[in-house]
């Protein structure tokens, strides 16, 4: 489904990918993993399409189109989405305008006219109460005054509504308390299927006890070190990174 | 004959006509009248070197040959179709004057009158007479002089002291499509008491094809602690002339909010004046325009803060397309003595095409030393993260820009608290918006949703 071969990203003329690899099967659940400055943020960054980040070598294919050459949007509506680490703020923009925009541009995508509004407000209804978050967000603007942990649920929540092939989760762990980090994690684990890859970017193994990946990657500067099973995680949590650094130097 | 003559003229007719039906008014009516003409001819209409007009040429209004009219004829359809729906004590005026049958001001609290002004001065014409001209008197500009010279219908609202009005006190003006432009000079008069507390909304709007113009000054004088929130919801048909002066005086501890929302004439003239003269008023300035095409639109504001530990807050947001222009001025005035103060400014503007202008320009002028003011204007750009941030989700480019163009609006709307106006002005606004943006459809969607 995606497959990046030795990319390489240098960011403001610093190198910061240098040769990483992966391939992401439909079905499957990756887990990147890596000390901070690694360049774990910058993959999702690049497969997105954020500006700023320049590839001076590799390939990035997803579903054999070639993902460098799209447009932005055109990467969503491939069914890449990316969950930010710190989503935007969108003053003004309600979350149900979001939605239903970004639903269209799909159905759209796909030939299919909007959503009518019934089967639109059921489905956003039943999402909504999976994410446990209450239908008056629906008006709010886009994560304008949310909580760390009600952003982090938002970026799911589109998600689930989305439903996107491959979903990227860039640090979704991050600034969680325990219970957030379980309705989150819920979320993602409803997302796991036969026909969807996910991609998860965190510093911590603690969000993989609840979601538990297919592959664990270490990223260290700027390439993959090691790859493994999910025991691989609770090796890196016993004994941190450095390990995993002296073996790839050596 | 000159532009000011045009205006005379008319004045001299309908003075005449009105003593023949009515016979002759109350000595001060006239007195005013004539004091409002003359200083209408001496100033004659502001040139633009005079500096509160630079940027806003009035020939548009000086040219014309407005007619006055009686009639209150308005079809109800028309009137229902173009109505805010919204439950409140409602008075109408058709090209000014005082239409009975789309009125319906229901079931008033004790201590509150809402009536035409000429019910007030057919009542007590002295009760009037004590405070109309206060605060906008002819002196002001010329069309407050005009307002004085030629005032016959209006609004006035007294609130007994402690007086709340749960329901908005609703103020519809409706401008027809006539087959002469008639003119039409509204005078509103609010006399809020001691702790009364109510919300009005005047509404501007009118049939498609009318090309009136509406001379309006309104005065609002706030008691003690008196809390009062005022809508002015401008979508007054696109060939509308529309100039409004608004003067607020505050006692100690009240609270003025305006909403000055600005959709539709093609020249309009806002001044808004507000003296804070007691320690501890407040006054909000909430202001949003949209013009497109070749409209003018032209906000003055000015807080007047005569008394210590006075607040002013102000907040305009403009969006301009195609060969509109814009204009915002605002003033505060920190007297010698008035210490403690909060003065706060900002004006955002949105320039949705090469051709659209804006002129902004803060003042102030701050005469004691233990203040606190700020201000800023930003003629922008949206914020590329946040498109970012939209595209991501795979909703393109120019529907994301529109999107982020629609909350630049909203973020003024988020502070209206009655849903109608909100509504209202997010569909228009949304409507107005680019075809570029893709937008259509998706908020009336989203409102019926709100609904469900």
């Amino acid at each position: 489904m995606l497959e990046v071969k030795d990319l390489h990203v240098t960011v403001e003329g610093k190198e910061i990918l240098k040769g990483l690899s992966l391939t992401v099967n439909a079905g499957e659940v990756h887990a990147i993993m890596g000390p901070n400055g690694a360049g774990k943020s910058t993959l999702s960054a690049v497969i997105a399409g954020k500006e700023g980040y320049e590839v001076t070598s590799g390939t990035i294919t997803f579903e054999g189109q070639d993902v460098l050459e799209m447009e932005i949007e055109e990467r969503a509506l491939a069914g890449m989405l990316l969950g930010f680490q710190y989503p935007v703020e969108i003053p003004g923009v309600k979350n149900i305008y979001l939605l239903k925009a970004a639903l269209n541009a799909q159905r759209a995508a796909n030939g299919q006219g909007d959503m009518p509004a019934p089967e639109f407000m059921k489905l956003i209804k039943s999402k909504i109460a999976e994410m446990k978050m209450d239908a008056s967000f629906l008006q709010r603007a886009v994560n304008e005054g949310f909580s760390g942990g009600e952003k982090k649920r938002n970026e799911i929540l589109q998600m689930l509504v989305l439903q996107p092939k491959l979903a990227m989760l860039d640090e979704i762990d991050s600034g969680l308390d325990i219970d957030a980090m379980r309705i989150v994690a819920d979320g993602v684990n409803s997302l796991r299927a036969a026909d969807r890859g996910i991609l998860l970017v965190t510093h911590y193994q603690r969000l993989l006890d609840y979601i538990i990946p297919d592959r664990v990657h270490v990223l260290v500067d700027g390439r993959i070190a090691k790859s493994g099973d999910k025991e691989l995680a609770k090796e890196l949590e016993s004994r941190g990174y450095d390990w995993v650094e002296e073996e790839s130097a050596a | 004959m000159s532009d000011v003559q045009t205006f005379l003229d008319r004045l001299a007719e309908r003075t005449e006509a009105r003593r023949q039906a009515h016979g002759p008014e109350p000595t001060w009516i006239a007195a005013r009248r004539q004091a409002g003409a003359a200083r209408f001819e001496a100033l004659g209409f502001p040139d633009r070197r005079v500096e509160a007009w630079k940027y806003t040429d009035v020939r548009a209004i000086a040219r014309g040959d407005f007619a006055l009219t009686d009639s209150a004829d308005f079809s109800q359809a028309c009137a229902a179709a173009l109505t805010l729906p919204i439950d409140a004590h409602r008075l109408t005026f058709v090209d000014g004057v005082f239409a009975a049958a789309l009125s319906d001001l229901g079931e008033l609290p004790a201590g509150v009158a809402v009536m035409p002004l000429s019910q007030a001065l057919a009542d007590n014409h002295e009760a009037v007479g004590g405070t109309l001209g206060r605060l906008t008197g002819v002196e002001f500009s010329p069309f407050s002089a005009l307002n004085t010279a030629f005032m016959e219908e209006g609004a006035v609202v007294r609130l007994a002291p402690g007086s709340v009005v749960e329901k908005p006190i609703f103020l519809q003006f409706l401008s027809r499509a006539n087959a002469q432009p008639v003119m039409s000079h509204p005078r509103v008069l609010i006399e809020a008491g001691a702790r009364s507390q109510a919300t009005l909304i005047e509404h501007h709007i009118g049939e498609t094809e009318a090309a009136n113009f509406t001379n309006l000054v309104d005065e609002v004088l706030l008691d003690r602690g008196a809390i009062f929130t005022h809508y002015k919801l401008q979508e007054a048909p696109l060939k509308d002339l529309h100039v409004a002066s608004i003067h607020v005086e505050q006692g100690r501890d009240s609270r003025y909010t305006s909403f000055n929302l600005n959709l539709g004439g093609s020249l309009v003239r806002n001044d808004l004046v507000v003296d804070l003269n007691g320690k501890g008023a407040e006054a909000n300035f909430n202001g949003l325009f949209y013009a497109q095409g070749r409209q003018h639109v032209d906000n003055h504001t000015l807080a007047n803060h005569n008394a210590p530990l006075t607040f002013s807050n102000e907040n305009y947001k403009g969006i301009l397309d195609d060969r509109a222009r814009g204009v915002f001025n605002g003033k505060v005035i920190v007297k010698r003595d008035s210490q403690k103060i909060e003065a706060h400014q900002s004006n955002a503007n949105l320039l949705l095409s090469d051709r659209a202008e804006i002129d902004t320009k803060p003042e102030l002028e701050i005469y004691a030393d233990d203040v606190k003011c700020s201000h800023g204007a930003t003629t922008g750009q949206l914020d590329e993260e946040a498109v970012f941030a939209l595209r991501t989700r795979g909703i393109d480019e120019q529907t994301a820009r529109g999107l982020l163009t629609l909350a630049f609006a909203g973020e003024v709307m988020e502070r209206v608290e009655l849903e109608a106006v909100a509504e209202r002005v997010e569909l228009v606004v949304a409507g107005k918006l680019p075809e570029r943006f893709n937008l259509s459809g998706l908020v009336e969607a989203a409102m019926s949703l709100h609904d469900d």
